[in-house]
C-alpha cells in the first residue's frame, strides 16, 4: 500500500480538506456574512468532484472500501446537502445566527464525513466510528438555536436515542464477534447465520439501524427533535441523515446479511406495515407543518421497505432512485417550509391558508413537491413509488403493496389539506409576499427540476440499475 | 411527428402558453384555439383511421408507435388506436372543445381553471393512445387529480368536502389498479420470457388462473371506481353537484368512461378466464348501479343531482354491457359511453347556463323557463330525450345495442338480470319528464326568473355542436358501429375462447 492508494478515500479528504479550510477562513475572514459563498462554492465544488477521477477498491484490510455504487450513493448525499447549504442562507444571516455561521458549515461537513465513512465501511468498527461521527456533530447542530428551549431539548432528545440506539446496535455487533471472531463484513459473508444466537444478534444491530430510519416503532424521537431543530437542519436529519442510514441498511442486508434472507423479509414485512401505517394515522392529526412533514418523512420509510423486500439487483436500485427523488422532493418542501419560518417565524399548517394568492411560486412549488411526496404522476415520486412496488411484487408480496397503496391513499388526503390550506382556504390575514434570496431561489430550481426529469429522463434509473448490479 | 402523440403534445403546448400570459382575454383565446386544433386532429384521426383500414390494414392496432422507455423494467412508451379508442378519441375532442366554451364565464384565477382543465384533458387522451399498462396508468391518475383543485377551487356548494371525497375514492381504486397491474406485468409472459406491459404481447399469453381470480377483482374495480360502480359511487353525485360546468361535463362525458374502456379493454380482454367466472358479481353490482342511480335520481331535487344520479345509471348500463360478453353488447357498451358522453355534457351545459342566471338549480324553484329562455330549453329537452332513448337520437342506439346483446343469454341469471336492467328506462322517462315538465313548461314561478336572456354565442355554440354529435349518431348509427365493431373481434374471441 502507498499514498496513491488515499485517493479511494477521495470524498472523505476532500472533505475534511475543505473542514479545515473553513477552520481557518473563520480565523481570517472579518466579515462573517462572506463565509456562506465561500463555504456553498467549496462544497460546490467538491460535489462536481465529487462525480470525476473516483477510484473503486479497499484500503486498510479492507476496513474501508469503494465501489460505483457506493460513490454514487456519496454523490447523491453531496447534491442534497448542496440543496440545504443554499436553502439555509437566510436563517445563517439572521442577526443571532451572525457570529457563529461556519460553525454551520464545520459541523454539517463533519457530520457528512462520518456518513461517508459510514457507507463505505468494510467493517463494523468502522461503521460505528462513522455512526458516531454522524451523530454527534449533529446533536451540536439541532442545538444551534441556543436562545430556543425547545432547540436545546431536541438535542437532548437526540443523543439520549442516538446513545441508546448504539448501545443495542453494539451488543447487536459484540454478539456477533463472540461468535464468529471477526468484525470484517468479508468473513462474515462465509459463515453460517443460522444459530438463534445469530439471529438475535441480527435483530439487535438492525434495531439500532431502524433507530435512524425512523421505523415505526422506533421513531418516537423524530417529530419531537424535527418539531424543535432549526427547519434546515431538520431538512437535513429527514433527508440526507436519514438517505445515508437507509444505504448502508441496504448493503448491509444484501451482503452481509444475506444468507439471513429469509429472516429479514419477514421483519421488514412488518416493520412496513407498522411505518406506513402509524406514520400515515399520525400524520393525519398534525397542525404543525414540521411535525407532519416528520410524520409524512415516517411514512416514506416505510415504503422504501417495500423496495428492499425485492431482495435483489432492482430491489436496490429503487431504493437508491427512490431516496434520490426524496432528496429533491423533500427538500423542496423543506425548502418552502424554511422560508416561511425565516420571514415569519409561522410553523402551522393553518398558517398556509390563502399562500397561494400572495406567494404564488412557492405555493405552486409546495404543491409540486407534496404531490411528488404522495406518487402522483407525472411527477418523480410516482416512479420511486411505482418502481419500489415493482420491486415487492417480483417476490410476490402483492397484499403488502395493497396495504402500502391504501395508504398512499391516506397519505393523500393530508398531502391534500395542506395544498388545501394553499390554495382554498380563505385567509383574510395571509403571509405577506417572501422575498427570498437568490441561493435559496437557485434551490428551489434545482428541486422544481429534480422534480420533473428525474421520473421522465429513464437513463438516471437505467444508471442506478447497471450500478447495482454490480452489488 | 405522428397523429397520436401530437393528441398528447398539444393541450402540453397549450399549458404552457397558458403560463406565458396573464389577460383573461387571451387565456381564452389560447384555451379555444388550443383545444379546436385537438378537435380537428381527433376529427382527422378518424379520417384518416377509416382510410387505414380502407386500404387493407387489417392489423389489431394502427399507427402504432413504441419507444423504449425504461429498459430494465420493459416500460415503453407504445401507443396505438383501434376503432373503439378512435371513437373515445373524437367524443373526448368534442367534450373538451365545448368545455372551454362552457367556461367562458369563469374569472376567478381563469388561467390556473384553464391549466387544470386542459392537463386533465391530456390525461384522459393519454389513456385512449396507450398501449403500455404503465403509461396507461400514469395518464389515468393525470387525468384524475386536477379534479382536486377544480372542483375545490372554482365549485359551488360543499365543494372542499366534494372534492375531496371524490379525489380520495378515485385515488383509492386506482390503488386498486396499481396492483392488479403490477399482477398483471408479473405474469405477462411465459416462465423464462422477458416481463412486458405491452397490452398486445400479454393478450398472446395467457395468464394463471390464479393470478387472474385474485388480479381480475381488483383491476375491475379499480377501473369500476371511475366508473361508478355499486357501491363505489358514491363520489359521483357529490362530485359532480359541487364541479363547476366544464369540470362535470369533462368528468361525466368522458373521466367516467375511461372506467368502461379500462374495464373492457385491460380487465376483460388480459383476464378472460376470471372474466367468465367471477363476472356474475360484477352483473350483480352494475345491475343495482342502473337501477338505484335512476331511482336516486327521481327523488333529487336539485338539477346537478339529477344528472349525476341518471349518470351513475347510465354508466352503470356500460359496465353491465361489458360484462356480456358478446359482439353485440360490447357494440352497445361503447355506443352507450358515446352516447351518454355527449348527452351529459350538454345536460351539465344546460344546467350551468340555468344555474348562471336564475341562481338556483332547485326544480322546485324553477319554472316556465321555456317562455324566458326558449333556445336553452329546446336544447334541454332534446337532451332528455336522447337521455330517455327516443328513437333517432344517440341513446336509443346505445341502449337497443345493449339489451339485444345482453338478451342473447339464455340462461335464467342472465335473462332476469337484462329485464332488471332494461326496466330502468321506464324509470328514466319518469325523472327525464318530471323535471322537463316541471322547469320548463308551467307557470313561471318566480317573477325575476321572467327577466332573464336567452343563450349568447358562446353558449350556443358548444350547444350546437353536442346536438349535431348526437342526432348523427341517433340517425347514422351504423358508420359507428362499423368503426367499432371489428376492432372488438380480438377482445370478443379471446372472451369467448376462455368462456368454453
Amino acid at each position: 500500500m502507498d499514498i496513491s492508494n488515499f485517493i479511494i478515500m477521495k470524498h472523505e479528504l476532500l472533505l475534511t480538506i475543505a473542514t479545515l479550510i473553513l477552520l481557518i477562513a473563520e480565523i481570517a475572514i472579518d466579515n462573517k456574512k462572506k463565509i456562506i459563498p465561500f463555504a456553498v462554492g467549496l462544497f460546490g465544488l467538491h460535489t462536481i468532484y465529487g462525480f470525476f477521477g473516483n477510484v473503486s477498491g479497499e484500503i486498510f484490510g479492507g476496513m474501508y472500501q469503494n465501489s460505483v455504487l457506493i460513490i454514487l450513493m456519496k454523490n447523491i448525499l453531496n447534491i442534497g446537502v448542496f440543496i440545504i447549504l443554499l436553502q439555509a442562507s437566510t436563517w445563517l444571516l439572521k442577526e443571532e445566527n451572525k457570529a457563529r455561521i461556519s460553525e454551520f458549515f464545520i459541523l454539517l461537513f463533519s457530520t457528512l464525513i462520518g456518513m461517508n465513512f459510514m457507507i463505505s465501511s468494510g467493517d463494523f468498527l468502522m461503521f460505528y466510528l462513522g455512526l458516531e461521527l454522524a451523530t454527534i456533530p449533529m446533536a451540536a447542530l439541532v442545538a444551534y438555536n441556543t436562545d430556543d428551549a425547545k432547540s436545546s431539548e431536541s438535542a437532548l432528545k437526540l443523543i439520549m436515542s442516538a446513545a441508546f440506539s448504539s448501545a443495542v446496535m453494539l451488543f447487536g455487533v459484540s454478539l456477533m464477534y463472540g461468535q464468529f471472531g471477526s468484525l470484517y463484513f468479508a468473513d462474515l459473508l462465509a459463515v453460517d447465520m443460522s444459530a438463534p444466537v445469530t439471529i438475535l444478534a441480527f435483530i439487535m444491530f438492525i434495531s439500532g439501524l431502524a433507530f435512524k430510519i425512523s421505523l415505526v416503532p422506533f421513531h418516537f424521537w423524530t417529530a419531537d427533535v424535527y418539531e424543535g431543530a432549526p427547519t434546515n437542519v431538520t431538512s437535513y436529519l429527514s433527508v440526507i441523515s436519514k438517505g445515508a442510514a437507509v444505504f448502508i441498511f441496504s448493503i448491509l442486508l444484501f451482503t452481509v446479511f444475506k444468507s439471513l434472507v429469509s429472516v429479514w423479509s419477514d421483519i421488514l414485512y412488518i416493520l412496513a406495515v407498522l411505518t406506513m401505517t402509524i406514520g400515515n394515522l399520525f400524520a393525519i392529526r398534525q397542525s404543525n407543518i414540521k411535525r407532519f412533514l416528520a410524520f409524512s418523512s415516517v411514512a416514506q420509510a416505510g415504503f422504501i421497505l417495500l423496495g428492499l423486500l425485492g431482495t435483489n439487483e432492482l430491489g436496490m436500485a429503487t431504493v437508491i432512485y427512490f431516496v434520490l427523488i426524496y432528496v429533491f422532493t423533500n427538500l423542496a418542501a423543506f425548502g418552502v417550509v424554511a422560508a416561511v419560518e425565516n420571514a415569519t417565524n409561522k410553523v402551522e399548517i393553518s398558517d398556509y391558508d390563502g399562500l397561494y394568492h400572495t406567494n404564488p411560486n412557492m405555493s405552486l412549488l409546495m404543491m409540486m413537491a407534496l404531490f411528488s411526496l404522495a406518487g402522483i404522476p407525472p411527477l418523480a415520486g410516482f416512479f420511486g413509488k411505482f418502481f419500489l412496488f415493482t420491486a415487492a411484487a417480483q417476490n410476490g408480496y402483492f397484499w403488502l403493496i395493497l396495504i402500502a397503496v391504501i395508504n398512499v391513499t391516506i397519505s393523500l388526503y393530508y398531502y391534500l389539506m395542506v395544498v388545501k390550506a394553499m390554495f382554498i382556504n380563505k385567509n383574510d390575514n395571509p403571509i405577506e409576499r417572501i422575498e427570498n434570496n437568490l441561493y435559496t431561489k437557485a434551490s428551489f430550481i434545482i428541486c422544481l427540476v429534480g422534480i420533473f426529469v428525474l421520473g421522465f429522463y429513464s437513463s438516471i434509473f437505467e444508471y442506478i440499475n447497471s450500478v447495482s448490479i454490480g452489488l | 411527428m405522428d397523429i397520436l402523440t401530437s393528441l398528447i403534445i398539444i393541450p402540453i403546448l397549450t399549458v404552457i402558453a397558458l403560463l406565458l400570459v396573464k389577460d383573461l382575454k387571451q387565456v381564452r383565446l389560447i384555451s379555444a384555439i388550443g383545444m379546436f386544433i385537438e378537435l380537428i386532429q381527433s376529427i382527422r384521426l378518424v379520417f384518416m383511421y377509416m382510410a387505414e383500414r380502407a386500404s387493407g390494414n387489417n392489423a389489431e392496432m394502427v399507427f402504432q408507435k413504441s419507444y423504449q422507455w425504461f429498459e430494465s423494467i420493459n416500460i415503453q412508451y407504445n401507443v396505438g388506436v383501434d376503432g373503439i379508442a378512435v371513437v373515445m378519441i373524437l367524443l373526448t375532442g368534442i367534450i373538451i372543445f365545448t368545455g372551454v366554451f362552457a367556461s367562458w364565464k369563469v374569472t376567478y384565477l381563469s388561467k390556473e381553471f384553464f391549466i387544470s382543465l386542459i392537463i386533465l384533458s391530456t390525461g384522459v387522451f393519454g389513456f385512449f393512445i396507450s398501449l403500455d399498462l404503465f403509461t396507461l396508468f400514469l395518464f389515468y391518475e393525470v387525468a384524475v387529480l386536477p379534479m382536486y383543485l377544480l372542483i375545490g377551487i372554482w365549485g359551488t356548494g360543499k365543494k372542499e368536502y366534494s372534492a375531496m371525497k371524490l379525489t380520495l375514492m378515485l385515488m383509492g381504486g386506482s390503488a386498486f389498479l396499481l396492483v392488479g397491474l403490477l399482477g398483471i406485468y408479473m405474469n405477462s409472459a411465459p416462465e423464462g420470457a422477458p416481463l412486458t406491459y405491452n397490452i398486445l404481447e400479454i393478450a398472446k399469453h395467457s395468464m394463471p388462473i390464479e393470478a387472474q381470480r385474485f388480479f381480475f377483482p381488483l383491476t375491475f374495480v379499480g377501473f369500476g371506481v371511475l366508473g361508478a360502480l355499486f357501491p363505489f359511487h358514491t363520489w359521483s353525485p357529490d362530485g359532480h353537484a359541487s364541479a363547476p360546468t366544464a369540470v362535470s361535463m369533462l368528468h361525466a362525458g368522458v373521466l367516467m368512461k375511461l372506467g368502461g374502456y379500462g374495464a373492457l379493454r385491460v380487465a376483460m380482454y388480459l383476464m378472460p378466464e376470471a372474466a367468465n367466472e367471477m363476472g356474475w358479481i360484477f352483473i350483480i353490482l352494475t345491475g343495482i348501479s342502473v337501477i338505484y342511480g335512476a331511482l336516486g335520481a327521481i327523488v333529487q331535487t336539485d338539477l346537478k343531482y339529477i344528472n349525476a344520479y341518471s349518470s351513475v345509471s347510465h354508466c352503470g348500463l356500460v359496465l353491465f354491457a361489458v360484462l356480456m360478453i358478446n359482439k353485440t353488447s360490447f357494440n352497445g357498451a361503447i355506443l352507450q359511453m358515446l352516447s351518454h358522453g355527449l348527452m351529459t355534457a350538454m345536460f351539465f351545459a344546460l344546467i350551468g347556463m340555468i344555474y348562471g342566471r336564475a341562481g338556483t338549480r332547485d326544480i322546485r324553484k324553477l319554472g316556465g323557463l321555456m317562455k324566458v329562455m326558449p333556445f336553452l330549453a329546446v336544447m334541454y329537452v332534446i337532451a332528455g330525450l336522447a337521455s330517455l332513448g327516443l328513437p333517432g337520437l344517440s341513446g336509443f342506439v346505445a341502449e337497443m345495442t345493449i339489451f339485444v346483446g345482453a338478451f342473447q343469454h339464455a340462461d335464467i341469471f342472465h335473462r332476469i338480470a337484462t329485464i332488471v336492467a332494461v326496466s330502468s328506462i321506464v324509470v328514466t322517462a319518469v325523472y327525464i319528464l318530471r323535471v322537463v315538465g316541471k322547469i320548463l313548461f308551467g307557470p313561471i314561478i318566480n317573477e325575476d326568473h321572467a327577466k332573464l336572456t336567452d343563450a349568447v354565442w358562446h353558449e350556443k355554440l358548444p350547444l350546437i355542436v353536442l346536438l349535431i354529435a348526437i342526432v348523427g349518431m341517433g340517425v347514422a348509427p351504423l358508420w359507428l358501429s362499423n368503426l367499432i365493431l371489428d376492432s372488438l373481434q380480438p377482445i370478443v374471441d379471446k372472451l369467448v375462447i376462455a368462456a368454453n
